[in-house]
């Protein structure tokens, strides 16, 4: 019998930063008193009625394009009808037929191989408010009253839908850091997966090899974070091996990710798709994105993440320092100012996703907190290249500068690590070294290359430790060749 | 003397302008007249004295000061309970929301109150506007001024009975399928419905958001149009709202139909009419065509179906729009075990039977496996209703017809059988569905007294054209009976 293979697809919910809700003009705001930023409309009081935020869409029209997708020019609201007391009008204005966007596809790289999750479609819908169960455990099972707020209730989010495209574990994980990526470089959400502006459904069943049928697939939620992904669908896809080995059936189920125990627990069974009775928003005329608008959209998109990793590649920069970049967009900035003043892009890439990350990592700074400025590390970086300065100096001036001590020409002077790359003076010194050690000097001649070490050493000695050691190795050499 | 009460808002407009009344003196009138009228016809949920005389001194300051914001500028005016107001309870005549104060004025009450109107109470529905008769009100049936054993009609019952009787000088109104005409009809008053996206639907308490339109009551065409132009307009808080420009409505009331295309329409002229409405139909259309109209018989072959399409739609729309209704944020709640418990029982507790039976229709409607026959069905009746007027359009500026099968029917009469009671509404749900304005106008009594009502419908925004037949309409029906109750005032 073939191997099992996963099916997987990921629903993913996107909250966007906008200025005011999807359908009214209360503050986005997280973090505040509760049911301080609501009004009729977002606690659906008798008479309210919604009107679309045209700033929420113009986010969804942004992250539909960005996922090459197709941008309906007339799409339809509707009401998908359920009763929970956090969905104040027991309505959720939705899409379904003739979403924002349809037919995408996101490209990301697992493990150095390129990979394409399809994209089903991206629609526009709006969140719930938030319910805090009181009283013994805390879940609504057990709880003596609940408390709602409303704070949250109407806040624009973005559902994307992915085809059953995606086979592994790592897969899922890439394509949801690349998804996370793609929406912070538009600006549109700051993605936080452990604050919930960014949230996660995974559908996943398996089968016997590629050819076979799909198999019942469960759906987990409550995936905070980007490892909880991963490992929620390494568990479900076990899970679900096991159960099937044993002679057991996969039940169509919400599941929900326990993070503490590792594994997903049964939610409710969902004995039969459940009916949401979704008909066309009669509150709202079809929402009209024109070809001009769409454009307007196109034209102004930033530099993804994937078109800046491939630049900075071709810049100069390793692959994974590329990926460290691009994926800070202080970092990344920084590094594209100091190349734009003439640093070494390779070395650039270095100090800044090496030096300066573990600076602030132990001092608990941002980039912005500190001293170092791109003219900063181009001047590092010319110092180097000039061979003014070593590169374990160079190491050293960097955390000076990033401590606010000066301009790197400063720090290194001040610190007396200015190297001596004076080739005359440096040719005196190799002889004086060569004539009071003839002994190794023969077996250098000999044939015996570790003795240059030696040699080199003795230089830095006798000058402090100020000789530039590269160009002190290749005189030594020369002297060899005679 | 005339009793204030009983002017015109033209009239009282003028007079108050040249400084012979003020508008206390019409507040008084007013609240004298409901004192009366009242305990008779239960037109009123609550009446704001205090608040309406405030405003009427507010209005006389303006006056003084030479401020003028318009016609309705210290008019006494009724809202239909359906409304929301700020600080004064708004119910829908519901169980429900008794007690419930809304935080908040919906833009039409808004608009009234800039315009310095003074809104004198909140009037009598059907619960959450389903129903023909006012009898689906939880707060009792409001009565007809002309016969006060009869219905005044519905859902409005309560706001065309207050303007029949002089307990206000205008009043609005919400009609999703003739909820405004139909009333009107049976109580003698003039009634219009304005093309869907002409009034903001905001603070309305919604009953079918497709069709629901805010609308005015008055004793003339004059004041209908008016009392439409204090509360239409461009809303930022509907997404539905019409955003054109649109031209004065009380302009051209006296051009008369000369050259008019009007168009009768035949499968409203059939037998299931009384026969007294419809000679009196027939009559106005001869007289109209002897005054120049070029009246000709027009057919709208779906109009058969557009009252089962109707009845589809709206419960549809009504089961999602009322589910907000939960117990949990507002509203009167039973208390239960667990959550969903207590929404239920809130809501079984809460809702009348017939707003219960609407909510189990669309909610069937809408089910999977049931959509496409019912809900998608009825939507594609919709469409060739709406197509069936765009046709007769062609050819014709305004249609015509009675606006009701029947006169004012007896309290009771109808409360057993709801499609009967559905079936009051066959002359006016075609409009709603298209979203076109659509006037009522009392043209003579029956037999009984009762009065009879004439329909007039234009295309969408085509509302001069609707204001000036209906004041020619007017003219030729020299329509001056009063209800006793508003009468026999003025001896006592
Ligand atoms: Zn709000």
């Amino acid at each position: 019998m073939a191997e099992w293979e996963a099916v997987i697809g990921i629903e993913t919910h996107v909250e966007l930063q906008t200025k005011s809700k999807m359908f009214c003009g209360c503050a986005v705001a997280f973090g505040e008193a509760p049911n301080t930023n609501t009004c009729p409309v977002c606690l659906a009081l008798p008479g309210a009625i919604p009107v679309p935020n045209e700033e929420a869409i113009e986010g969804i029209v942004k992250i539909g394009t960005a996922l090459d997708s197709t941008i309906n020019k007339d799409s339809l609201f509707y009401r998908k009808n359920y009763f929970y007391p956090d969905l104040p009008k027991n309505y959720q204005i939705s899409q379904y037929t003739f979403p924002v966007c349809e037919f995408g596809k996101l490209d990301i790289m697992v493990d150095g191989e390129p990979f394409t999750v399809g994209i089903t479609r991206v629609h526009m819908e709006e969140d719930t408010g938030k319910s805090r169960h009181v009283g013994e455990g805390g879940r609504i099972h057990d709880a003596s009253h609940s408390l709602l707020d409303f704070n949250r209730s109407g806040v624009p989010l973005v559902e994307v839908v992915t085809e059953p495209d995606i086979r592994t574990a790592e897969q899922a994980r890439a394509y949801g850091a690349e998804l996370q990526r793609i929406v912070r470089t538009l600006g549109v959400s700051d993605a936080r997966l452990e604050e919930g502006s960014m949230r996660f459904d995974a559908n996943v069943s398996v089968r016997r090899g590629p050819d076979a049928e799909f198999g019942t697939r469960t759906e987990t939620k409550n995936v905070n974070s980007l490892r909880s992904l991963q490992r929620a669908i390494t568990f479900e896809i076990d899970r679900q091996i096991r159960v099937l080995e044993e002679g057991g059936e996969i039940i169509q189920e919400t599941r929900h990710w326990n993070e503490g125990k590792g594994v997903t627990i049964s939610m409710r069974i969902k004995e039969e798709s459940e009916d949401y009775r979704y008909f066309q928003e009669p509150d709202m005329l079809p929402l009209e994105i024109d070809e001009e608008w769409q454009q307007r959209v196109k034209a102004n998109q930033p530099e993804l993440p994937a078109q800046k990793r491939a630049r900075y590649v071709g810049l100069g920069t390793d692959t994974h320092t590329a990926e460290l970049l691009a994926d800070d967009p202080a970092l990344g900035g920084l590094f594209d100012e100091a190349v734009g003043a003439g640093a070494d892009a390779k070395q650039a890439g270095i100090w800044l996703t090496q030096e300066v990350v573990a600076y602030l990592r132990r001092e608990e700074k941002t980039l912005s907190a500190t001293a170092l400025s791109a003219e900063h590390v181009a001047e590092l970086a010319t110092m180097v290249a000039a061979g003014d300065l070593s590169s374990t100096a160079s190491k050293d001036v960097l955390n000076g500068v990033l401590a606010g001590e000066g301009t790197p020409r400063e720090i290194a002077e001040s610190r007396d690590l200015i190297q001596i790359s004076d080739s005359g003076f440096l040719d005196t010194e190799v002889d004086a070294v060569i004539a009071d050690n003839a002994g190794a000097f023969e077996k250098l001649v000999a044939g015996d290359m570790k003795m240059i070490g030696f040699f080199v050493g003795q230089v830095m000695k006798r000058t402090g430790g100020k000789a530039d050691p590269r160009l002190v190795s290749e005189m030594v050499r020369t002297k060899v060749q005679g | 003397m005339t009793d204030l009460a009983d002017l015109s808002i033209a009239e009282a407009g003028r007079q108050l302008r040249a400084g012979d009344i003020t508008s206390i003196d019409l507040w008084e009138a007013t609240v004298t007249r409901i004192a009366y009228t009242e305990p008779h016809l239960h037109a009123f949920l609550t009446v704001d004295r205090d608040g309406a005389r405030a405003a009427a001194h507010a209005a006389d300051a303006a006056f003084k000061a030479g401020e003028d914001a318009g016609p309705l500028q210290g008019i006494p005016i009724a809202l239909k309970d359906n409304m929301c107001t700020k600080g004064l309870a708004t119910t829908a005549s519901s169980r429900m929301l008794e007690g419930w104060v809304p935080p908040y004025d919906g833009t039409a009450v808004a608009k009234l109150r800039a315009g310095g109107a003074v809104l004198v109470g909140k009037t009598n529905l059907d619960e959450f506007a389903m129903g023909s008769s006012t009898e689906n009100s939880a707060f009792g049936t409001s009565r007809n001024p002309w016969d006060t054993n009869r219905v005044p009609g519905g859902s409005s019952g309560g706001s065309a009975g207050s303007v029949a009787a002089g307990a206000a000088m205008g009043a609005f109104g919400s009609d999703t399928g003739g909820s405004i005409r139909q009333p009107a009809a049976l109580c003698g008053v003039v009634g219009m419905k304005p093309t869907y996206g002409l009034v903001s639907r905001y603070g309305l308490i919604a009953f079918a958001s497709s069709l629901d339109q805010i609308g005015p009551f008055a004793r003339s065409v004059e004041d209908a149009a008016l009392l439409l132009e204090g509360v239409a307009g461009h809303d930022i808080h509907d997404a539905t709202s019409y955003r054109g420009e649109y031209p004065t409505f009380s302009d051209g009331l006296d051009l008369g139909v000369k050259g008019l295309r009007v168009g009768i329409v035949k499968e409203l002229m059939v037998d299931a009419i009384d026969s007294e409405i419809r000679s009196a139909s027939r009559a106005m259309a001869d007289k109209l065509a002897d005054a120049g109209a070029d009246v000709v018989e027009v057919s709208l072959p779906s109009s058969e179906y557009a009252l089962s399409a109707y009845y589809l739609i709206a419960p549809a729309e009504c089961s999602a729009n009322l589910a907000r209704l939960d117990g949990v944020r507002y509203g009167n709640r039973v208390p239960a075990d667990t959550t969903d418990e207590m929404m239920a029982k809130t809501r079984a507790a809460g809702f009348g039977p017939e707003v219960i039976r609407r909510i189990l229709l669309g909610t069937y409607a809408l089910s999977a496996g049931y959509y496409d026959a019912f809900y998608g069905q009825a939507q594609r009746v919709r469409t060739l209703v709406r197509q069936d007027f765009a046709k007769a359009y062609e050819h014709t500026d305004v249609l015509i017809s009675p606006t009701t099968p029947t006169t004012a029917f007896e309290i009771g009469a109808k409360t057993d059988d709801p499609i009967a009671m559905y079936y009051s509404d066959v002359c006016t749900i075609p409009s709603n569905l298209a979203g076109d304005p659509s006037i009522s106008v009392p043209v003579g009594l029956d037999t009984q007294g009762l009065p009879i009502g004439f329909q007039i419908m234009a295309p969408a925004l085509g509302e001069s054209t609707l204001f000036r037949a209906a004041a020619e309409v007017e003219r030729l029906a020299e329509f001056t009976a009063r209800p006793l109750l508003a009468v026999s005032k003025e001896t006592v």
